[in-house]
This record gives structure tokens, C-alpha cells and sequence, in this order.
């Protein structure tokens, strides 16, 4: 068994001819809360989205609780994991991404229930009174019969958080989650976040919102040009900011309320 | 009195018109329901087939798709009898049918599931479900609204491509009306009364898709 949850070592990935990820390490203890912070195209979504092999990568590893993410590394050779092998992998992992993408055709209720029957097969019962609870905990348990076009944007997204969260991953993933709201519904999301946080959730989150980044965060990881250009306590990266770079890039980020 | 010997002819061939209406009825109706059954595997392949599967899947919608039902009809009675497969105009005709039909399904079926946004399967990925699932459970519910209206339009197609096949022999309905009026002359009454025959086909198939369309809407 492992000492970390996450263990990031060495992570390239590219796109085509582009290379996004130039070389990502990064360690993570059960219980971590991390922001990553940084400018568009800097590789935080992808690294996330690395982590649950939503993409392919080309070198490195991506181990959870000491297992290979995706592939296999025997001597030399790397094979990509059967799909069957990285769907139960996937699940290690819970993800919430900006675009929310619920299911239209379900109610929330049966969005938070569906990978509790089908992936975790647990009978309707259980996984109901499952999708209650976390319904219940994002504030929606009334909601529960709504389908996702009749909830608000922040509604939506703490479904698809209560979804995510359901399948009692050991890790959450939250792809830029406020990005697509309205400003008067980023508070509802990003309180549910803060909840999750206090009760020792281990969170990767890549976002935009600087002063919840500050506020609730372990460690700031702050992404450059697909490397790790700087990571540390919150309060130091903000008020002392080490490199030219992320000095920079906190002046072009408002600290908004 | 033209409408009054127009109504008695009517009345004495009601068993023949029937029939035709039948025959139109069943053929529509078998293929249709084949060639959704071979258009569905078709738009499969064409959206998640492998590269030399989805290839042969393309040309077989892009030729059958290019060429004129009424060749289709042809190629199956007459052509396919020179490489010994002799088939009887009932059969032939609900062949051409049934491939015309399932090269329409798979560029709809292609068509929906190519809209669905990437990020549903994304979503599904991300707890835990295999693809099958993904398919059974995902993508199959939305795909099949969004195909719908689509799929009500071209049975609609099918019904009317099936006066065609009145050109091998197949006592459809069209058939039975001209050899009526080869009878009585009464051209001009008789094709209007196909005419609005056809129409209560393809009105009824329309109100249907209304109905599934109207009872499987998401609420917003």
C-alpha cells in the first residue's frame, strides 16, 4: 500500500504534434484538497482529465492507491488496459465537469442512481436511498423528480456533484465547475465544494475562482506551459508568489468575492 | 351521372381495392420494420465500426442511396434472377424496399447519435459504465427521440416508393386501380381515389409518430 492516493510521475501527453503535458509529477495524500490553478491551455483540464483516462496518455504514470491508471508497464512495453479493466478504474475516481453533462433524458434522482445500479450493482432500493442522501446533502432532495431541463445551471451542476460523489470514489475530480454559471450561482456550487472539503474529501479541483482556491485548499498547484510551475500553501502562493510567471498571472485573476 | 357509376364500380371491385390496400399495407409494413432492423446495424457501423467496416457501410448508403428505387425494384426482380436468385414479385419488391429503407435509417441513426454531445459519454465514462451500458443506457434513449421524426418521414417514403413495385406485378394498390380503370375509364375518379387512400396511409403514420413523439418529450 501506498503512502499517497495520487501518484502523478512523469505524465506526457499530447495532442496530434502539440505536447500538453510536458513532463507533470505531483503527489497527493487521502485527505488533500488541491486547486490547480492557471491559464488557459496550461494543461490543468487535461491532466485531469488524464487521471480518468477520459484521454489517452503517452508516457509516465498515474497510480491511485498504488495502482496503474490505464496501462500496464512491463519492461519496456506499455499496454493500454483492456475497457472493461479501465471502467472499473474510471470509478476510482468521480469527476464533475463544467458543462455539467447530465443525462436530459433522466430524472436527477435517476442520473445519481444510474452508475449505482449499472457500474456498482447495487439493487434500486439501495441505490436509491444512496441518490437520496446526496441529493439531500447538495440541497435538492426536492428536486429529485426534476428533469435536468426544468433545474437551474447551479441546480444541474450539484447533481451532476451528488452523481460524481455517489459512486463513493476515493478521489474527486472538478473540471472548471462554476465556468458555465451564471455569477449569482457560482456560491451555491462552490458551498457544497467547501462542505465536501470539511468532511476530509480528497478533491483535485481545476478552477478560475481564485479567493475559493485560496479558501479552500491544502496546497495550489499552479500549471505553466504543461509543467508544474509552482505549487505550495495557498497563503504563500498568493501573497509571495515565487516565479515571474504565476506573479503575473495572479494580477491578470481578479481575488473576487 | 359520372359520381354514381364512379361509386358502383367502386362498390362492385371493393374486394380488389381491399386487397390492394392490403398488400400495400404488408409490404410498407415488412419493410419497414427490416429495413429499420438492417438500417439500425447499418448506422451502427457507420458511427462506431471499425475502419474497413464503416468503409463498406458508407459505399452501401451512398450507392443505395444514389440509386432510383425504381432500379432497386428492377435489380431485385430481374438481376438477381440471372445470378439464381429467382424471387417472386412480392418477395423482390419488399427486397428493393427493405435495402432503399435501410440506407435511409443509418444516415439518421449516424446522424443522431453523431449529435449527441461528447461530453454524455464523457459523463458515463466517468462512472464507471462500459461502453455497452453507455450505449444501452445513454446514448440509445436520446438517440432514438432525436430519430423520431426522421423515421416517421421515411416510412411515409416506403409507402409511396411502394406504388413502384405495381411495375413487377405485385397486386399492391396502384395495381389494382389501373387495372380498374383499364375497365371502366373512370382514370380521372379512380387515381384520386388512390390518391386519398395513400394519404389516409401516411396520415395515420404521421398522427403515430406525433403521439410516441409527443408522449416521449422531456419535460422542460
Amino acid at each position: 500500500m501506498s503512502d499517497y492516493l495520487l501518484e502523478i510521475c512523469n505524465l506526457h501527453k499530447s495532442f496530434g504534434a502539440v505536447e500538453v503535458l510536458k513532463g507533470v509529477d505531483c503527489l497527493m495524500r487521502a485527505g488533500e484538497v488541491i486547486s490547480v490553478i492557471g491559464s488557459s491551455g496550461s494543461g490543468k483540464t487535461t491532466m485531469l482529465r488524464c487521471i480518468n483516462m477520459l484521454e489517452d496518455f503517452q508516457d509516465g504514470s498515474i497510480r491511485i492507491d498504488g495502482e496503474d491508471i490505464g496501462y500496464e508497464v512491463l519492461g519496456d512495453a506499455r499496454r493500454r488496459k483492456k475497457e472493461s479493466e479501465i471502467a472499473r478504474q474510471r470509478a476510482l475516481t468521480g469527476m464533475a465537469f463544467q458543462q455539467f453533462n447530465l443525462f436530459p433524458h433522466m430524472s436527477a434522482i435517476d442520473n445519481v442512481m444510474l452508475g449505482l445500479v449499472k457500474a456498482k450493482r447495487l439493487t434500486r432500493e439501495a441505490a436509491r436511498a444512496v441518490a437520496e442522501r446526496w441529493l439531500d446533502r447538495v440541497g435538492l432532495r426536492d428536486r429529485a423528480g426534476h428533469y435536468p431541463g426544468q433545474l437551474s445551471g447551479g441546480q444541474q451542476q450539484r447533481v451532476a456533484i451528488a452523481r460524481a460523489i455517489a459512486m463513493n470514489p476515493k478521489l474527486m475530480l472538478f473540471d472548471e465547475v462554476t465556468s458555465a454559471l451564471d455569477p449569482e450561482l457560482v456560491s451555491e456550487v462552490l458551498q457544497v465544494i467547501k462542505g465536501l472539503a470539511a468532511d476530509g474529501m480528497s478533491m483535485l479541483i481545476v478552477t478560475h475562482e481564485m479567493r475559493f482556491a485560496y479558501e479552500v485548499s491544502t496546497r495550489v498547484i499552479f500549471m505553466n506551459q504543461g509543467r508544474i510551475g509552482e505549487e505550495g500553501d495557498p497563503r504563500e502562493m498568493f501573497n509571495r508568489p515565487r516565479t515571474e510567471r504565476l506573479a503575473e498571472f495572479l494580477k491578470s485573476s481578479p481575488f473576487t468575492k | 351521372m359520372e359520381f354514381a357509376a364512379f361509386f358502383d364500380q367502386a362498390w362492385a371491385a371493393r374486394v380488389a381495392i381491399s386487397k390492394g390496400l392490403g398488400t400495400t399495407v404488408a409490404v410498407s409494413a415488412v419493410a419497414i420494420c427490416l429495413g429499420t432492423i438492417l438500417g439500425v446495424g447499418v448506422g451502427l457501423a457507420l458511427t462506431y465500426g471499425v475502419r474497413p467496416l464503416r468503409w463498406l457501410a458508407r459505399g452501401y448508403t451512398d450507392f443505395i442511396r444514389g440509386t432510383p428505387v425504381l432500379v432497386l425494384v428492377f435489380a431485385s426482380y430481374y438481376v438477381l434472377g440471372t445470378v439464381g436468385l429467382d424471387l417472386p414479385p412480392f418477395e423482390a419488391g419488399v427486397l428493393a424496399l427493405t435495402v432503399f429503407c435501410s440506407s435511409h435509417v443509418g444516415e439518421i441513426v449516424r446522424g443522431a447519435l453523431q449529435a449527441i454531445p461528447t461530453g454524455q459519454t464523457e459523463a458515463a465514462k466517468a462512472i464507471g459504465l462500459t461502453f455497452a451500458q453507455t450505449f444501452a443506457y445513454v446514448l440509445a434513449p436520446q438517440a432514438l427521440r432525436q430519430i423520431l421524426p426522421a423515421w416517421v418521414n421515411t416510412a411515409a417514403e416506403m409507402v409511396k416508393a411502394s406504388t413502384l413495385l405495381s411495375i413487377i406485378g405485385v397486386g399492391e394498390l396502384l395495381l389494382r386501380i389501373q387495372e380498374l380503370i383499364s375497365r371502366t375509364f373512370l382514370s380521372l375518379d379512380f387515381y384520386f381515389f388512390a390518391g386519398v387512400l395513400y394519404f389516409a396511409v401516411n396520415y395515420a403514420i404521421e398522427r403515430f409518430g406525433r403521439y410516441v413523439e409527443r408522449r416521449s418529450a422531456l419535460p422542460t
